[in-house]
């Protein structure tokens, strides 16, 4: 809600501020978005009349001038402007006057000849009127009289961002009953009296749907001048509002919207076939709207129809074919009340909003529709002429206003600030709320004009705001003391995130929403969850995978010349729409050289078995199995499901070669995805003694077919029972020379402990030669 | 004699005195004092002289040779204090060259932010929830006393998304969790709620995914005047300004009743930094918790804001695109 707050202060005129007023309404929650003035600073302007002009002498364009500035001599002024010329008022700026800019007037020759000031234009004064030259004014200004005055350029342009249950203030009557009760000051509301009918035609007002319009009231106003022009005052107030001028009669009903609240409508009487009624639409029935929007109604929205079709989309936007125009000599004015569940999201279902749906779909004063009318029409009297019928005013059962109980005691409970039942009723008294007070409870009945006060809160809040939330003490809280529970056999997300940061990966966040390439490529997916009203085609589906925004920030940093990447993202994917189907993940890429480029280091590239230690980080101390993979995304001999305890908690391996290609990705990047939920279970540790004896240490190399792989070996180590072994790791892999082609040398290191003595080395060559036996059991010989 | 045995001595030491070299030393120890050296060729005179002047002369010889073998100790250590030297000299690194091995990565900047507010709630024994994020009709909406056409979804342009009997969203903001908190547990109720939340609005300030992070608390007598000092005490430790000016604008949302906007006081005037208010008595009914017995508190943040404030991130596209330049700057 944007208004001029002179408009505002001709109503009520606390003594604030612009400042002081703006910092009131926002901490009584009317937040002031913007406060602009509406001309900027410049002094010694004033209403001038020009006498008389007459060719400069060296100059074509300059006409040197007799001003008349309200002293008993004229002063002469050298003015360049094409529209100067005797007997029009403009302003002047005198000697000594600062324009916007700091643009100085001193005396000066122009062309050697004197000139005692400068008459302005609009844009020289900062106030564009669009005309080329000198702001011309009107032929009764007072001359000598300041321009900022004559004009009220130091009115100032206040704009209220509302919230949506403040509705009773979206009018500058609404406004000044809000800041009267906030302090205290009297207001002086225009005076509205019926407009007494010099005619008798009517038309007849049917309430078709009572229940959506419970209330419209109508008339008829014959013989106006439709061409007659707005005066500025009203021009000046609706400007000021952001509303720009039309014709008289619209701006009147834009006025009267502004002023009170109350959405008006004008017909052109002689297009309106028969009475009026407000109804719901009919099946096919059609409508094209005032901006020229043709639209097929539906049967839930409410129009005004004549006898023939729909004339206006109630409380939206009157047709275009009944509006008023040029040459419009009789008007039928409309002022109703349309219910708020009916007008609700129709202006958004049809791609607009008008000031007329903004207010009707948060609820209008249904108590003021005959005010607003009476209103509209003397004014439509006094600018435009006319003979007016008879208000024909049809009402059903209006919004019912039920009382409201409050207690004291809760106000204490609610805010943990007790105020005294005086207190309380004096606040609600000042915002023009009735109350009776019984014991502890006040009750209260609210106005047509409020909304929002229903229940018990409602006026718990109207007692804080204007009692001010920061008068609320600030109590130190208390509350039971409970430590928070700590499962040991949990962990939070955050402690992978420091897992992956510390190896290196940077954590990224994408958007949840991809391109559905994405989904059928790295996932399989060819049935997406789709979003209805996506921002864009490229991020239509929720994705399945965390893989494609990886890959996508691998190429984001690839163009901007990174050369090694690590990235890794935490987010829930969607498998379907159910509340189970959107698991988290976590997933990871490595791409470029093992480690950063740095002296002393090697330059291999990362590969699956460095992913796969990060994996092994991650899910440390418990141990997963690789297993050999089939998945879209990734290399089929490269990639691996993570098994743990039995279960597939994800995949691990090298982008697929044709993905790499399309993705322009240069070389493969190597991507892994996990379960968060199975890497968040932990197995608290129990404790095993450690042995005083001396460890031994065997190496066994042992020579084996390439294809096999090296989990089938130590899984046959593990098939040896022996207390004593306490590790098989293996430590190299070697082929080449020594090694027959298709073959590959496997270097295990065998830890071995006794707990309880020295182990001899009949004990340890007993547990070798059993290792040794098993390997052999898988093919492999050992080595020479 | 004597004179004999000084200059064998004086012999001795200069050899001793012009090597550098330890096989050098150790060949004029044995020139010297080995069992043929020229001291120890003194003493076998010994037998051949007078007893009275054996005496003297084997003092003095015996001086000689301890005077020698002093001299070869030291000699020894110099030499060997010289090798240590020379070795720890060629052994310098220079010690300015970058640590190696693998350098460690980081965490994105709303995580960080993320983790630090949750800690500061987790010290007054809030804990930590979460849920889905593509929600029905009733807990993103209804549940939170927003029925349908309701203004108020006007304010938040709402994704939906295909394939259900009933309408379904990705939710527009993190109050669902809440919701589906309050279903399942009865008060009293402490949590923050942290994730990602999305709207249709895509410029430099607003983007479709965002993040939020909303608390609730909900027992017998938590008031308003617990709320200020919990958002207060919040902010003033998140920002670890003791004197940071907060004020409570009054607002409207359908879920809380008194509402509040929260502003801080920066540099440039009051910046508005989240919503709160107390639960809305239907907000409690919705979801069968005893609105008479029972009040709360809930306030939401956007985790996104409190990054650009605390990181002083001017764009918040830049959280988004991944750019390692950028991201490499949160540790």
């Amino acid at each position: 809600m944007k208004f001029s707050e002179q408009w505002l202060r001709s109503w009520v005129n606390p003594a604030l501020s612009s400042d002081e007023l703006a910092h009131l309404l926002t901490m009584a929650g009317l937040e002031l978005e913007e406060n602009e003035p509406a001309a900027p600073a410049f002094t010694s302007v004033f209403v001038a009349e020009v006498l008389s002009t007459a060719k400069h002498p060296d100059a074509d364009r300059l006409n040197v001038c007799s001003v008349n500035v309200g002293e008993a001599e004229p002063i002469q002024i050298v003015c360049g402007a094409p529209n100067v010329k005797p007997g029009l008022r403009v302003p002047c700026a005198r000697i000594g006057a600062v324009l916007p800019g700091d643009f100085k007037i001193k005396q000066a020759k122009v062309r050697g000849v004197e000139s005692f000031g400068m008459l302005c234009s609009g844009d020289e004064l900062g106030i564009p009127d669009g005309v080329d030259g000198l702001l011309v004014l009107p032929a009764d200004a007072p001359v000598g009289t300041p321009i900022r005055d004559y004009l009220q350029l130091d009115d100032r342009l206040l704009t209220l961002k509302l919230t949506p249950n403040r509705t009773d203030c979206l009018s500058i009557k609404g406004i000044a009953r809000e800041v009267a009760a906030l302090t205290g000051s009297t207001q002086s509301a225009v005076e509205i009296k019926p407009v007494a009918p010099q005619i008798d035609a009517v038309r007849s007002v049917t309430l078709g749907s009572p229940e959506a319009c419970p209330r419209y009231a109508g008339r008829v106003v014959k013989g106006v001048n439709q061409a007659a022009p707005t005066p500025d005052w009203m021009k000046q107030r609706l400007l000021r509002s952001g509303i720009r001028s039309i014709s008289a009669i619209v701006d009147i009903t834009n006025y009267v919207l502004l002023e009170q609240g109350q959405p008006m409508h004008a017909f052109d009487l002689a297009k309106l076939e028969g009475g009026v009624n407000a109804r719901f639409a009919k099946p096919g029935e059609k409508i094209t709207l005032l901006n020229d929007k043709e639209l097929v109604l539906e049967a839930d929205m409410l129009v005004i129809a004549d006898e023939v079709k729909p004339v206006a989309l109630a409380g939206i936007m009157g047709g275009g074919h009944t509006g008023v125009e040029t040459g419009t000599q009789d008007i039928f004015l409309e002022s109703a009340f349309f219910a708020p569940g009916v007008i609700a999201g129709k202006a958004r279902r049809l791609g607009f909003s008008s000031d007329s749906s903004h207010r009707f779909e948060r609820g209008i004063d249904f108590g003021a529709c005959r005010d607003a009318l009476e209103r509209a029409t003397q004014l439509v009297l006094d600018i435009c002429g006319g003979q007016p019928g008879p208000v024909v005013e049809t009402v059903a059962t209006l919004p019912a206003r039920l009382p409201v109980a409050l207690r004291v005691s809760r106000v204490a409970k609610v805010l943990g600030l007790a105020l005294p039942a005086d207190e309380i009723i004096a606040i609600l008294n000042k915002l023009g709320l009735e109350t009776v007070l019984a014991g502890d409870v006040i009750t209260v009945t609210p106005p047509s004009y409020r909304f929002d006060i229903e229940i018990e809160e409602d006026l718990i809040e109207e007692v804080a705001r204007v009692y001010g939330y920061d008068n609320v003490p600030v109590s130190a809280s208390v509350a039971k003391l409970s430590m928070l529970p700590q499962p040991g056999n949990l962990r939070g997300k955050h402690v992978l995130k420091a897992i992956l940061a510390a190896r290196d990966y940077q954590e990224a966040i994408n958007y949840a929403f991809v391109e559905e390439k994405w989904e059928a490529d790295l996932a399989g997916n060819s049935s997406p969850v789709k979003l209805i009203n996506p921002i864009a085609s490229q991020m239509s589906v929720m994705r399945s995978t965390l893989l494609g925004g990886l890959i996508n920030g691998l190429k984001h940093n690839l163009n901007r010349r990174h050369e090694r990447a690590r990235l890794f993202e935490v987010a829930r994917v969607f498998n379907g729409i159910a509340a189970d189907a959107q698991p988290e993940k976590i997933a990871g890429l490595a791409w470029g050289t093992r480690e950063a480029e740095q002296w002393g280091a090697g330059k291999e590239k990362v590969d699956f078995f460095d992913v796969k230690a990060d994996i092994e980080a991650l899910l440390a101390p418990r141990v997963a199995k690789f297993r050999r993979a089939e998945h879209v995304a990734l290399h089929p001999g490269r990639s691996a499901e993570v098994i743990v305890e039995g279960k597939t908690i994800g995949v691990l391996g090298e982008l697929h070669p044709r993905w790499v290609q399309e993705y322009e990705l240069g070389s493969a990047p190597i991507l892994f995805e996990l379960d968060v939920a199975a890497l968040l279970a932990v197995r608290k540790q129990a404790s095993k003694p450690v042995s005083k004896f001396q460890p031994v240490r065997r190496d066994l190399a042992l020579v084996v077919d390439e294809a096999l792989p090296v989990a089938d070996l130590l899984a046959a180590f593990a098939k040896v029972k022996s207390p004593l072994i306490t590790g098989i790791e293996l430590f190299d892999v070697y082929r080449g020379k020594g090694v027959e082609d298709g073959k590959k040398s496997l270097a295990f290191k065998v830890l071995m402990q006794d707990t309880q003595k020295t182990l001899t080395d009949e004990e340890v060559e007993s547990v070798v030669a059993e290792l040794i036996r098993r390997g052999e059991g898988c093919g492999a010989t050992l080595r020479a | 004699m004597v004179a004999n045995v000084q200059a064998i001595l004086e012999e001795g030491l200069a050899a001793l005195a012009a090597t550098n070299d330890p096989v050098e030393l150790e060949n004029a120890k044995a020139r010297y004092v080995g069992k043929e050296g020229a001291i120890s060729a003194l003493l076998k005179q010994l037998g051949a002289l007078p007893p009275e002047e054996k005496k003297t002369f084997g003092a003095t010889v015996n001086q000689a040779k301890q005077a020698f073998e002093a001299a070869l100790n030291t000699r020894r250590e110099a030499l060997a204090a010289e090798k240590l030297a020379r070795q720890l000299a060629a052994e310098a690194l220079d010690i300015t060259l970058p640590g190696r091995g693998r350098s460690a990565g980081g965490l994105h900047p709303v995580t960080l932010v993320q983790q630090r507010i949750e800690n500061l709630f987790r010290s007054i024994g809030f804990d930590v929830a979460d849920g889905p994020e593509i929600e029905n009709d009733f807990h993103n909406f209804a549940a939170l006393n927003i029925p349908k056409d309701h203004p108020a979804r006007a304010m938040q342009d709402t994704f939906y998304v295909e394939g259900a009997d009933e309408p379904l969203v990705l939710r527009t903001h993190t109050s669902p969790i809440q919701v589906r908190y309050m279903l399942d547990n009865q008060p009293p109720i402490k949590i923050i709620a942290p994730g990602r939340v999305y709207r249709v609005d895509s410029d430099a300030t607003h983007s479709p995914m965002f993040h939020q992070m909303e608390g609730l608390w909900v027992d017998e007598g938590v008031s308003f005047a617990d709320l200020k000092s919990v958002i207060v005490d919040f902010l003033r430790n998140f920002f670890e300004r003791d004197d940071l000016q907060v004020r409570f604008r009054p607002s409207f949302f359908p879920f809380t009743e008194p509402s509040a906007e929260i502003d801080v006081l920066g540099a440039r005037g009051w910046l508005e930094v989240g919503g709160c208010g107390m639960v809305h008595p239907n907000v409690l009914k919705n979801v069968g918790i005893d609105a008479e017995k029972y009040t709360g508190f809930a306030f939401g943040i956007g985790l996104d804001r409190f990054a650009m404030l605390y990181y002083g991130v001017n764009d918040l596209r830049l959280f988004f695109d991944n750019d390692l330049s950028f991201l490499g700057q949160f540790k």
